[in-house]
C-alpha cells in the first residue's frame, strides 16, 4: 500500500498515512486530486478506480471515505478488507466510533493504524493482539503520566 | 528547579491542548485562517519553553495542524526534542510527529541516528515499537545503513511484538540500502518458519514483496513457500504466497504446472473472494506463462471462466468489475473461453457503473468475430442512443470503430452494413470523434473497391444533408465526416447517379461556414463533378471526329445547352464566394477552379472537346500501398546500392590526416564530421518527413502492431467480388433501419453460402472418404464466413513469413521433427556431462518440480536449504518417478532400450499433433505467434550460463555474471567454488583488481586493495556458491577484471596457503536484463529511428529455429517479442537503460541477426558475442 487517507464528505482531510516518501506539496497535490476524484463518483458505483499508474480503493462509512491507494499487482479485495478492519479496530477502541472521536482523537487513530499496518503492509491480522498492544502502550502512557502528575504535586 | 516544574505544569493547565485547538478550529470556520495563525505563534512560543510536556503538547497540536495543509517543517528540531524524552507519553507523540512530516529532504534528520538506536535497545518494547514504526515511514538511505544491523539483531528479539515490527521494516532498509539484503536474507528466510503466527506472516509480505521487484533471486525458495501455501489456513499469508508465486511462474513455467492442482482445489473450497480472487488471477498468469494453452489445461481456464461469471452475476458492484478485469486478462490468450459468456458482457452494459460499462467495453473489443459482429455493433448502437453524458458516447463510438476496424476488418463481411454504420455515427451529436468516423469512411472507400458506388451513393446523400450538419453547434466534431463525404463524392464521381444534384449540393452558400480544409475539400472535387458531368455529356453526344469539323460542332453546342453548361454557369456563379475566403487554401483553389472553368467553357463553346483534358487532372488510380512495399521492388541487375555515386570525399582518415594538417590547418578535420553529422540530422530530418507524410496519407496502410493480424491472401484486383448492389435498397436513408436491412441481407447471404459450401463439401467428402479435413468443423464457425467484399490489402511484410502455415504443408514438417530429435541424442548428453558441476540451486529445483511434492518430505527440507547441500544427485531424474507431465524430460540414456517403442510413440504423438493442429486451424486464428509451433517441438536441450572460470589442484571456480535492473549499473556475479580436494578449504578471499570501468563493491571501509571474504568454508568435495557485487561504469564494450583466489587449504599434515588466478570476464550480454516487451511497444521502439542497426548471419546451422531462439534468451538475456515462422523479433534491455532489438531470421542452414541498438559501441560488442554463440550452435 503506498498510503491510506481519510477524509470526509466535505473534503476535509480526518487522517493521512503516506508510506512513500514524498514531499509536503506532492501529496498535497495527491490529496486534492484523489479527494475530488473520489467525491465525484456515484454511490452505487464500484470501489476501485484506475489513477495514474496506482489502483485506489475507496469505501464510504458514515461521513467518512477511507481511501487507499495500492500498487498494480495488489489485490483490491483484500484492501477492502484491510479498510474494513481497520474500521472495525477504531470501532471497538473509541466504542462505535463516529467522524469525531477520530477528530479529537486523532493521535489515537495514528497509533492504532500503525499497530496494525507498517510500512504499508499488514502487520497484525489479529484484532485481539493490536488492540491488546494499543491498550496496553495506553497504560504505560497513564502510569507516566501519573507519575509526573504525582512528582508535580509532591513537590 | 521545583518551582520551576510546577510552573510548568501550571502553564501547562492554561495552555490550550488539542482538544481545544479542534475545537477552537471548529468555532472559528470565518477566519480560520487567522485563528490557526494565532495558534501557530501560540505554539511558537510554548516550543521555547524548557518544560518536555508543554513541548510535547506544542507538538501534538503541529501534527494536527499538518494534516490540514500547515507547514510544519520549520519545528523540526523540536520535533526531535520530543522524539528523545525518556517518557513514552511524549516520545510517542514525536516519533508521530516525525512519521507525518519527516521526509528525506529533511536535513535534521541525521541527527536522529543515535536516538533512534538508543530507541531501538530500550528495554521496553513500546518504545521499540515506536520507534520502529516512526521509522518505517521516515527511513532513509543513510539511516537504512547506519540501523541495518540494530534491526537486524531485533529480527530475533525475544518479543514477537518486536520481531514482527523489525522483519516488516527490514524491507523499508532493503530498498533504501540494496547491500543490507545479502547479510539479512538468510534470517529473514528463517522467520518463514517462525512459531509466532505474525512474524511468520511478515516475513511472508517482505518476501513476496522483494521477489516482485525481482523474481529471479526467490525462485530457490518456491518450495518453501509451497509447503507453506499447502499448510496455511491464514487468508492475509495465502494471499501473498499466491501472489508471489504469479510472480515467480513467469520464470519457471514448471511451477505453474504444480499450482495448477492446489489453487484450483483452493477456488474450489474457498469462501473469501478476495482468495478467490488471487488464485483466479494467479492461475491466469499461470496458464499465460504456460502460453501453449496446452489441452489440459482448458479445466482450469473453464474453472476460472466459471468462477468469474458467479463474480460478475453478483449484485456487489465491486466483484462486477474485477471479474471484468479479471475476464480481460482470459481473452488475451483464451478469447474462446470468454466468447461464451457475451450475453453477460452485453448485460454489463446497462450497469448504472460508469466504470463497469467501460470494462464492458474493453472486453467486447475482444470477442467479436465475422459471426458476431453485426449483432454486437447494433447493441452498442443502441448504447448510444441511450447514453447520456457525452464521454461515454464518445467511448462508445471509438470503440464501435476499433472494433469494426481491428486487424484489417478482418471481422467485416459486409462493407456495405460498415457503411451505414458509419453514416448513422455521423447523427451523433456534439461527439470529439468526427474525424475518426471520416478516416474510416475514406478508408473503407479507398481501399474496398467494391464498395464504392454504394459508398458515393451514401455520401452524397450525406452531403445533401449537410446543412443540418454544419448547424449550430456541431460545427466543431462532426462536419469532419464531410471532408470525406465531398473527396470521395468527388475522387469516385463515375459512380455518382446524379452528379449535377451532388455538385448542387456542395456549392450550397452554407458551406461557406465550415472550417476551412472542408472547403478547400469542397472546391477541388466540384471540379471533379464538373469533369464527371462534362465527361458524361461528350460520350453522350456522338463523337466529334467521326462528325463533319465545323458546322455540326457549333450546332451541337448551340442547341443543347446540356448539363454541362448548366454546371458550369452554377460553378461560374457559386466560386467567386469561396474565392473571398479567408482561407488561403480555399481563396488559391477556388481561384484556380474558377480560370479553369472559364477556360473548360470557352473551349467548349467552340466545341472543342475538353473532358479528357480535364480529367486528366485527376488521373491516376489510387491503390494502397504497404509502408514496407519499397523492399518487395527487386534491385535491378547491375545496381549496386552501396557504390558510390560521386567520389567519395577523401581517401581513408589515417592517410589524409598529416600531410594536410601541415598545409591547410585543421580545416578539413572539423569539416568533415561536420558534414558527417549533419548527413544524419538530414537523414533522421527526411525519415520523420516521410513517416508524417506517410500518417497524414491515407494511401498508405499504417502499420498496425496487431500481431494477431491475419494477412488474408491478397488476390489481384480483377479476382475481387463485386457485388450487386440490391437495388430495393433506399440509397438514401442513413437511419438504423438501413444497417438493420443489411444485417438481414447478410444473414440471407450467408445462409446461401452455407448452403452452397454444405453442398459442395458433401460432394468432396463422397470422393474423397475420410480425406476432407474439413469434416469435423461446424458449419458455422468463424472462418466459414466468407466475407462479401474484401478489404484490398497489400501484405506488409514479405509474405512467407507472415503467411500462416498452409496446413499441407505441416505433416512434412511434422515427418521432419523427430528425425531432428534423433540427431541431437549425442551432443545432449555430452551437454550433461559438462553440466556436472552446474548451479545446484537450479537442479534442486527441477528436482522439486519435476516430482510431487509430499513424496520426499526429506528432500525438500534439504532444498530449504539450497545453497548448502551437497548430496543431490546431478542427474535430475530418477526413472522410477512418478512424472506423468514430464515424459520429455527423461534423460535420453533411460530411453535408448525403448527406442524403438519411443519412435513409434513419437510417431503416434506427431499423428495426434497433426490432428489437433488442424483442429485448431479451424477453430479460428492462432491464438499467439508461433505457441503453436512451440507446443510441438522437442523439449530444449539443458543450458547453463556457468561458466569455468579457473581450476587447479583443489578447487574449481565456475562463474555467471548477470545484471539487475534495482541497483543501477550493477551486476551481480555468483561464484561456484567445489572443492576437488581432501583439504579442508578456509580464509577464502576474493582479491579482485579494479579497473576504471568495474569495481567490487567491499564492506564499507575496506580499501580497493582489500579482498573481499567468501563467507564460507569447503570440507572436501563440497561446493558453494557466493555472490559478488560489481559496479559498472560503461556497459558499452567487454572486459575482463584479473584477480586472485586465496585461501588455506588444511588437512592433518598441516596446512598451506594457496592461489588460485583467474581473469573474469564481463561480456556485454552479462549487463543486458531479461525484459519483456509488448510487440507494440517494440513497433514503437523501432519506429522512434533512435537505433542504430547492423547485421550479422552465420552458415551451417542445424539446430532448430527455437533451440536457436532459446540460446539467444539463454545467454545474452533477450525475451521474444514475436515469433512469426523463422522470423523472431527479440528484445533486451542493458543495466543502464539501452534497448537492444534482434530480428532473427533462419533460412536453410543459416541464421541472420539484425540488431538495433541505441548505442553503437555495445551494437558492435553485443554482434560479436551473438555471432560466437551462433557459431557454436
Amino acid at each position: 500500500m503506498q498510503f491510506m487517507l481519510l477524509f470526509s464528505r466535505q473534503g476535509k482531510l480526518r487522517l493521512q498515512k503516506w508510506y512513500v516518501p514524498l514531499s509536503d506539496k506532492e501529496k498535497k497535490k495527491i490529496t486534492r486530486e484523489l479527494v475530488q476524484t473520489v467525491l465525484a463518483r456515484k454511490p452505487k458505483m464500484c470501489s476501485f478506480l484506475e489513477w495514474r499508474d496506482l489502483k485506489i480503493v475507496y469505501k464510504r462509512y458514515a461521513s467518512l471515505y477511507f481511501c487507499c491507494a495500492i500498487e498494480d499487482q495488489d489485490n483490491e479485495l483484500i484492501t477492502l478488507e484491510i479498510i474494513h478492519r481497520y474500521v472495525e479496530l477504531l470501532d471497538k477502541y473509541f466504542g462505535s466510533v463516529c467522524e469525531l472521536d477520530i477528530i479529537f482523537n486523532f493521535e489515537k487513530a495514528y497509533f492504532i493504524l500503525d499497530e496494525f499496518l507498517l510500512g504499508g503492509e499488514v502487520q497484525e491480522t489479529s484484532k485481539k493482539n493490536v488492540l491488546k498492544a494499543i491498550e496496553q502502550a495506553d497504560l504505560l502512557q497513564e502510569k507516566t503520566e501519573y507519575v509526573s502528575q504525582q512528582e508535580v504535586l509532591w513537590v | 528547579m521545583a518551582l520551576k516544574m510546577v510552573k510548568g505544569s501550571i502553564d501547562r493547565m492554561f495552555d490550550k491542548n488539542l482538544q481545544d485547538l479542534v475545537r477552537g478550529i471548529r468555532n472559528h470556520k470565518e477566519d480560520e485562517a487567522k485563528y490557526i495563525s494565532q495558534c501557530i505563534d501560540e505554539i511558537k512560543q510554548e516550543l521555547r519553553q524548557d518544560s518536555l510536556a508543554v513541548k510535547a503538547n506544542a507538538v501534538c497540536k503541529l501534527t494536527y495542524l499538518q494534516m490540514l495543509g500547515y507547514d510544519i517543517s520549520w519545528a523540526a528540531f523540536n520535533i526531535i526534542e520530543v522524539m528523545s524524552a525518556s517518557k513514552f507519553t511524549f516520545k510517542r507523540v514525536g516519533y508521530l510527529a516525525a512519521s507525518q512530516c519527516f521526509h528525506e529532504g529533511t536535513d535534521v534528520i541525521m541527527l536522529t541516528t543515535n536516538q533512534i538506536r538508543k530507541d531501538l535497545s530500550s528495554p521496553s518494547q513500546y518504545d521499540t515499537g515506536v520507534a520502529l514504526t516512526g521509522l518505517s515511514c521516515f527511513v532513509t538511505p543513510d539511516l537504512a545503513r547506519d540501523l541495518a544491523n540494530d534491526i537486524m539483531t531485533l529480527m530475533s528479539h525475544t518479543k514477537p511484538y518486536i520481531r514482527k515490527k523489525a522483519v516488516l521494516i527490514m524491507y523499508k532498509v532493503f530498498l533504501k540500502y540494496p547491500e543490507s539484503l545479502r547479510p539479512a536474507f538468510p534470517r529473514l528466510k528463517e522467520k518463514l518458519e517462525d512459531p509466532d503466527p505474525g512474524v511468520q506472516s511478515a516475513a511472508v509480505n517482505v518476501i513476496c514483496e522483494l521477489a516482485r521487484r525481482n523474481p529471479k533471486n526467490y525462485l530457490s525458495l518456491a518450495p518453501l513457500f509451497f509447503k507453506l501455501m499447502t499448510s496455511s489456513t491464514n487468508n492475509w499469508v495465502l494471499i501473498k504466497i499466491i501472489k508471489l508465486f504469479g510472480a515467480l511462474t513467469p520464470l519457471e513455467p514448471r511451477l505453474g504446472k504444480k499450482l495448477i492442482e492446489p489453487l484450483t482445489n483452493l477456488i474450489h473450497s474457498t469462501s473469501a473472494m478476495s482468495l478467490l480472487y488471487e488464485c483466479v488471477n494467479t492461475v491466469i498468469a499461470v496458464l499465460i506463462s504456460l502460453s501453449s494453452g496446452m489441452p489440459n489445461h482448458s479445466a482450469s481456464i473453464q474453472l476460472c471462466v466459471q468462477k468469474l461469471r458467479i463474480l460478475i452475476e453478483d449484485s456487489d458492484q465491486n466483484l462486477k468489475y474485477l471479474g471484468l478485469l479479471a475476464m480481460s486478462k482470459i481473452l488475451r490468450t483464451h478469447p474462446k473461453s470468454v466468447q461464451a459468456h457475451k450475453d453477460l458482457v452485453l448485460q454489463c452494459l446497462d450497469d448504472k457503473d460508469e466504470s463497469i460499462r467501460l470494462r464492458a467495453l474493453d472486453l467486447l473489443y475482444g470477442m467479436v468475430s465475422k459471426k458476431n459482429l453485426m449483432e454486437i455493433v447494433k447493441q452498442l448502437l443502441q448504447h448510444v442512443d441511450k447514453a447520456e453524458g457525452t464521454a461515454y458516447r464518445d467511448e462508445l463510438l471509438t470503440k464501435i470503430i476499433a472494433i469494426c476496424s481491428q486487424g484489417n476488418y478482418q471481422h467485416v463481411t459486409n462493407f456495405q452494413w460498415y457503411i451505414s454504420i458509419l453514416v448513422e455515427l455521423t447523427r451523433l451529436e456534439g461527439t470529439r470523434h468526427g474525424h475518426l468516423i471520416a478516416a474510416q469512411m475514406l478508408d473503407v472507400a479507398i481501399r474496398v473497391k467494391a464498395i464504392r458506388a454504394f459508398a458515393v451513393a451514401q455520401m452524397a446523400a450525406l452531403l445533401d444533408s449537410a446543412p443540418l450538419l454544419a448547424s449550430g453547434a456541431r460545427r466543431n466534431g462532426i462536419c469532419e465526416v464531410l471532408y470525406a463525404a465531398a473527396w470521395i463524392c468527388g475522387e469516385f464521381s463515375e459512380h455518382l447517379q446524379e452528379p449535377q444534384q451532388t455538385l448542387a449540393a456542395m456549392l450550397r452558400p452554407r458551406v461557406s461556414a465550415l472550417p476551412g480544409h472542408i472547403q478547400a475539400v469542397y472546391v477541388q472535387n466540384a471540379l471533379k463533378l464538373y469533369t464527371a458531368v462534362l465527361q458524361r455529356q461528350e460520350q453522350a453526344a456522338p463523337d466529334p471526329q467521326d462528325a463533319p469539323p465545323d458546322a455540326d460542332a457549333d450546332a451541337d453546342a448551340a442547341d443543347a445547352p446540356g448539363a454541362a453548361q448548366e454546371a458550369a454557369q452554377l460553378l461560374l456563379e457559386r466560386l467567386p464566394q469561396f474565392v473571398q475566403s479567408a482561407d488561403l487554401e480555399v481563396q488559391e483553389r477556388a481561384s484556380c477552379v474558377l480560370q479553369l472553368v472559364r477556360q473548360a467553357q470557352k473551349l467548349q463553346a467552340r466545341g472543342v472537346p475538353v473532358a479528357a483534358e480535364l480529367s486528366a487532372l485527376f488521373a491516376g488510380e489510387l491503390n494502397p500501398v504497404a509502408p514496407k512495399a519499397q523492399k518487395k521492388v527487386p534491385v535491378p541487375e547491375g545496381l549496386d546500392l552501396d557504390a558510390w555515386i560521386n567520389e567519395p570525399p577523401s581517401d581513408s582518415e589515417a592517410e589524409d590526416e598529416r600531410p594536410r594538417a601541415m598545409f591547410q590547418e585543421d580545416e578539413p578535420r572539423h569539416a568533415r564530421p561536420k558534414a558527417q553529422e549533419a548527413d544524419d540530422e538530414e537523414l533522421a530530418r527526411r525519415r520523420e518527413a516521410r513517416r508524417q507524410e506517410q500518417a497524414n496519407n491515407p494511401f498508405y496502410i499504417k502499420s498496425c502492431p496487431s500481431p494477431q493480424k491475419l494477412y488474408q491472401d491478397a488476390p489481384g484486383v480483377d479476382h475481387i467480388p463485386v457485388v450487386c448492389i440490391d437495388l430495393s435498397v433506399p440509397l438514401r436513408v442513413p437511419g438504423l433501419p438501413a444497417s438493420e436491412q443489411y444485417v438481414k441481407l447478410e444473414e440471407e447471404r450467408r445462409h446461401r453460402q452455407r448452403a452452397e459450401k454444405g453442398g459442395r463439401k458433401h460432394r468432396k467428402k463422397d470422393k474423397a472418404g475420410r480425406g476432407g479435413r474439413r469434416g469435423g468443423s461446424l458449419p458455422d464457425s468463424d472462418e466459414d464466413i466468407a466475407p462479401a467484399q474484401r478489404v484490398d490489402i497489400v501484405t506488409e511484410e514479405m509474405p512467407e513469413r507472415h503467411r500462416p502455415v498452409a496446413p499441407p504443408k505441416s505433416p512434412k514438417k511434422e515427418a521432419a521433427a523427430p528425425k531432428e530429435r534423433k540427431s541431437k541424442k549425442p551432443k545432449k548428453e555430452k551437454g550433461r556431462g559438462r553440466d556436472r558441476d552446474r548451479d545446484r540451486k537450479a537442479q534442486a529445483l527441477d528436482l522439486w518440480l519435476c516430482s510431487t511434492p509430499p513424496a520426499e518430505p526429506a528432500e525438500s527440507t534439504a532444498l530449504g536449504t539450497p545453497s548448502l547441500d551437497t548430496e543431490v544427485p546431478t542427474a535430475p531424474q530418477q526413472p522410477s518417478e512418478p512424472c506423468p507431465d514430464e515424459g520429455d524430460r527423461e534423460p535420453e540414456a533411460h530411453k535408448k532400450p525403448h527406442k524403438r517403442k519411443k519412435q513409434r510413440q513419437e510417431k503416434e504423438r506427431s499423428g495426434r499433433d497433426k490432428k489437433s493442429r488442424k483442429k485448431r486451424a479451424e477453430d479460428g486464428p492462432p491464438l499467439g505467434t508461433g505457441a503453436l509451433e512451440e507446443a510441438e517441438e522437442e523439449p530444449l536441450p539443458p543450458m547453463s550460463s556457468y561458466a569455468l572460470l579457473a581450476e587447479n589442484d583443489f578447487v574449481r571456480m565456475t562463474y555467471e555474471v548477470r545484471g539487475s535492473l534495482q541497483g543501477g549499473s550493477q551486476v551481480t556475479v555468483s561464484l561456484v567454488l567445489e572443492n576437488l580436494s581432501s583439504h579442508v578449504l578456509k580464509s577464502l578471499e576474493l582479491g579482485v583488481l579494479d579497473s576504471l570501468n568495474a569495481r567490487l563493491a567491499r564492506p564499507p571501509g575496506a580499501s580497493a586493495h582489500d579482498g573481499v571474504p567468501v563467507p564460507f568454508q569447503l570440507p572436501p568435495g563440497v561446493s558453494n556458491e557466493a555472490q559478488f557485487v560489481f559496479s559498472i561504469q560503461s556497459v558499452l564494450t567487454a572486459q575482463k577484471l584479473k584477480g586472485t583466489l586465496s585461501f588455506i587449504a588444511k588437512n592433518d599434515e598441516g596446512s598451506t596457503h594457496e592461489k588460485l588466478d583467474f581473469k573474469l570476464a564481463f561480456t556485454c550480454s552479462s549487463y543486458l536484463v531479461t525484459t519483456p516487451c509488448y510487440s507494440d511497444a517494440f513497433a514503437k521502439l523501432l519506429e522512434s529511428g533512435d537505433l542504430t542497426g547492423s547485421c550479422v548471419k552465420v552458415d551451417g546451422i542445424t539446430m532448430t529455429f527455437r533451440n536457436v531462439l532459446a540460446k539467444i534468451c539463454f545467454h545474452h538475456r533477450f525475451s521474444v517479442v514475436e515469433r512469426v515462422g523463422s522470423c523472431a523479433s527479440m528484445y533486451s534491455r542493458s543495466i543502464q537503460g539501452h534497448h537492444v532489438c534482434l530480428l532473427v531470421k533462419q533460412a536453410e542452414q543459416s541464421v541472420s541477426v539484425d540488431v538495433k541498438c541505441a548505442d553503437a559501441t555495445l551494437l558492435g560488442s553485443l554482434l560479436d558475442e551473438l555471432r560466437a554463440t551462433l557459431s557454436a550452435c
